[in-house]
């Protein structure tokens, strides 16, 4: 399911004192098990943008071609494609509706007309890849839990629908470190299984741990966009934007401005840790 | 999905217009509206029609926006129109067929009445796209404050209307995401028989009012917490006064007023 951006523009309500350009000239391709990371500050056409690869809406000039569909041709079937591309809103746990959680992740499932027992398999399994007990949710209000299971009730509500390519927005929003590490997890999981995926967040830590390549948008523009260790080297540029650099980056910039051999574009914790042992560990300067 | 909603929205600006008092404009809105149920020739009509007009140049509103909140209810203004050409009686027939009957006095009248249900409609737009609602409840509170003495709690209701004012947006918005959100998870909000359609609504209004309810607690709180007490004794940041423009265009709607009554009475 590749999927190419061309020129997309948009701007919200044409024609009126409220007009605003929310995107504009944006081009970039998704290939098949990819994960891509989307950053930019408040504002910056993130949502816009993902909103234009399943349809939802459309764009004012440009394309978006997803597996050979063009969407911002009206005759399109956007359902077809919607069952293929998932998309999982910021702070999804308000879309929550069923009397049960059960229920509720089956909504998408029951929507694709899958019949029951497929349905009942694709709730179960994706109550285990976000880790909820199925036994003991299963019949409970969604409304009774607490903000990080709700999130996670949310989140398998679109992974049951099982798309091949799953996009989140900003899904570590407004969750403690717990709740953050165990949504981060699981869009791990799902991206081993070979799925593509696209993350939007502000969070650089995030995306420094899970993309492949990341995509920087400022006031509607594409900015940047390389991979992690690429786009993290130029930090001046992301500061500019109102962007920082992962605080691996950071620290290893610092020292290195201070005299000390450590690489400047290093950006996970691993690398960090062995730039530090590389650099101290030996000497026993440090410690 | 939920653009089309001009009637009653405000369109930001900074022209003579806007920068009315609120408490005239709805003062003189009132008189617009006696004129327009005044007017009894073409004249008159011409008369509303150039103080609309100049009104309309004046707050540098285009005359698209304005034309624009009459599409939701000119079907309305059609049906009225048709209404009252078949069943007016006259004297003078064009058209007889049958039942049909088809007289001057038919076209007349509802070529009036038509013309009227526009100009109401585009002279309170021109109210509401010139002065925001905030500013509209608050004239509405001062005008209102003689009936306090009856113990009509006219604070309480004006700051109410203010708060269910001031979330339409918010909730216009949620709307959106909500129905965008479920759309994405299959969700068919368009299509279907009037009994799935209603269904199709569920995943959308229970969202929708538990996030009413829920922003309503938080609202409630925050205004608590800020030692919220309505009533006497509470000041204001914007204090409204009456200017030289004010005094303009009461001058002006009296002018047209009286040509509308000497219209009427010659
Ligand atoms: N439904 C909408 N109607 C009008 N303007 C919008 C809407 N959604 C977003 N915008 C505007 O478009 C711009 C980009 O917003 P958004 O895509 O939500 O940015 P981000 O997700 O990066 O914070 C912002 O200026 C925002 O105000
Ligand atoms: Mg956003």
């Amino acid at each position: 399911m590749p999927v190419e951006v061309r020129d997309l523009t948009h701007t919200y309500n044409e024609d009126s004192p409220f007009a605003a350009a929310a995107l504009r000239d944006v081009s970039f391709a998704i290939e098949d098990g990819e994960f891509l990371g989307v950053i930019g500050h408040t504002g910056s056409g993130k949502s816009t943008l993902i909103q234009h690869l399943n349809g939802l809406i459309r764009p004012t000039s440009g394309t978006v071609i997803v597996n050979g569909l063009d969407l911002s041709d009206k005759s399109t079937d956007l359902r077809r494609v919607r069952r293929r591309v998932g998309l999982v809103f910021q702070y999804p746990e308000y879309q929550l509706f069923e009397e049960t959680v059960q229920k509720d992740i089956a909504f998408g499932p029951r929507n694709l007309g899958l019949d029951g027992d497929e349905v009942q398999r694709r709730v179960e399994e994706a109550c285990a890849l976000v880790e909820l007990p199925f036994a003991a949710v299963r019949d409970k209000s969604p409304f009774e839990l607490s903000g990080g299971q709700k999130r996670r009730v949310a989140i398998a509500g679109v992974l049951a629908m099982e798309p091949e390519v799953l996009i989140l927005d900003e899904p570590t929003a407004g969750l403690d470190p717990a709740g953050r590490d165990a949504i981060l997890a699981l869009i791990r999981r799902w991206h081993e299984g070979g799925r593509t995926i696209v993350m939007v967040s502000h969070s650089m830590e995030d995306v420094a741990r899970l993309a492949d390549r990341i995509l920087v948008l400022d006031h509607g523009k594409k900015a940047m966009e390389g991979t992690p260790r690429e786009v993290f080297a130029d930090a001046g540029r992301l500061q500019e934007m109102g962007l920082d650099v992962p605080a691996a980056t950071r620290l290893a910039r610092e020292l290195s401005d201070r005299g000390f051999d450590v690489p400047r574009d290093l950006y996970t914790l691993e690398e960090l840790e062995e730039a530090l042992l590389r650099a101290f560990g030996e000497g026993g300067s440090a410690c | 999905m939920l653009k089309d909603i001009t009637l009653g929205q405000f369109y930001p600006g900074d022209s003579l217009v806007h920068r009315l008092d609120p408490r005239v404009k709805l003062v003189l809105m009132v008189v617009y509206i006696a004129m327009v149920f005044l007017v009894e020739g073409f004249l008159g009509y011409l008369f509303l029609a150039a103080f609309l007009a100049v009104s309309a140049f004046l707050s540098r509103i285009r005359i698209k926006f304005l034309l624009r909140s009459i599409r939701p209810v000119l079907f309305i203004v059609v049906f009225t129109f048709v209404l009252n050409i078949l069943f007016t009686r006259g004297d003078h027939p064009i058209l007889e067929w049958g039942v049909l009957h088809i007289t001057w006095e038919g076209v007349r009248f509802a070529v009036f009445m038509s013309l009227r249900l526009v100009f109401l409609l585009a002279g309170t737009s021109l109210l509401t796209l010139t002065t925001s609602p905030i500013a509209l409840t608050d004239a509405l509170e001062r005008l209102l404050k003689p009936l306090n003495a009856l113990h009509f709690p006219v604070h309480e209701m004006a700051m109410m209307m203010t708060i269910a004012l001031r979330f339409i947006p918010t909730l216009l918005e949620e709307t959106d995401k909500i129905m965008k959100a479920q759309t994405a998870r299959g969700a068919d909000f368009d299509t279907g028989n009037l009994l799935q359609r209603a269904k199709a609504m569920v995943p959308l209004l229970v969202p929708l009012f538990v996030g009413a309810f829920r922003r309503a607690d938080e609202l409630a709180m925050a205004m608590e917490a800020r030692c919220y007490h309505g009533g006497r004794h509470r000041t204001r940041m914007k204090v409204l006064r009456v200017s030289r423009a004010d005094g303009w265009a009461c001058g002006a709607t009296a002018a047209t007023l009286l040509l509308i009554l000497l219209e009427r009475l010659l």
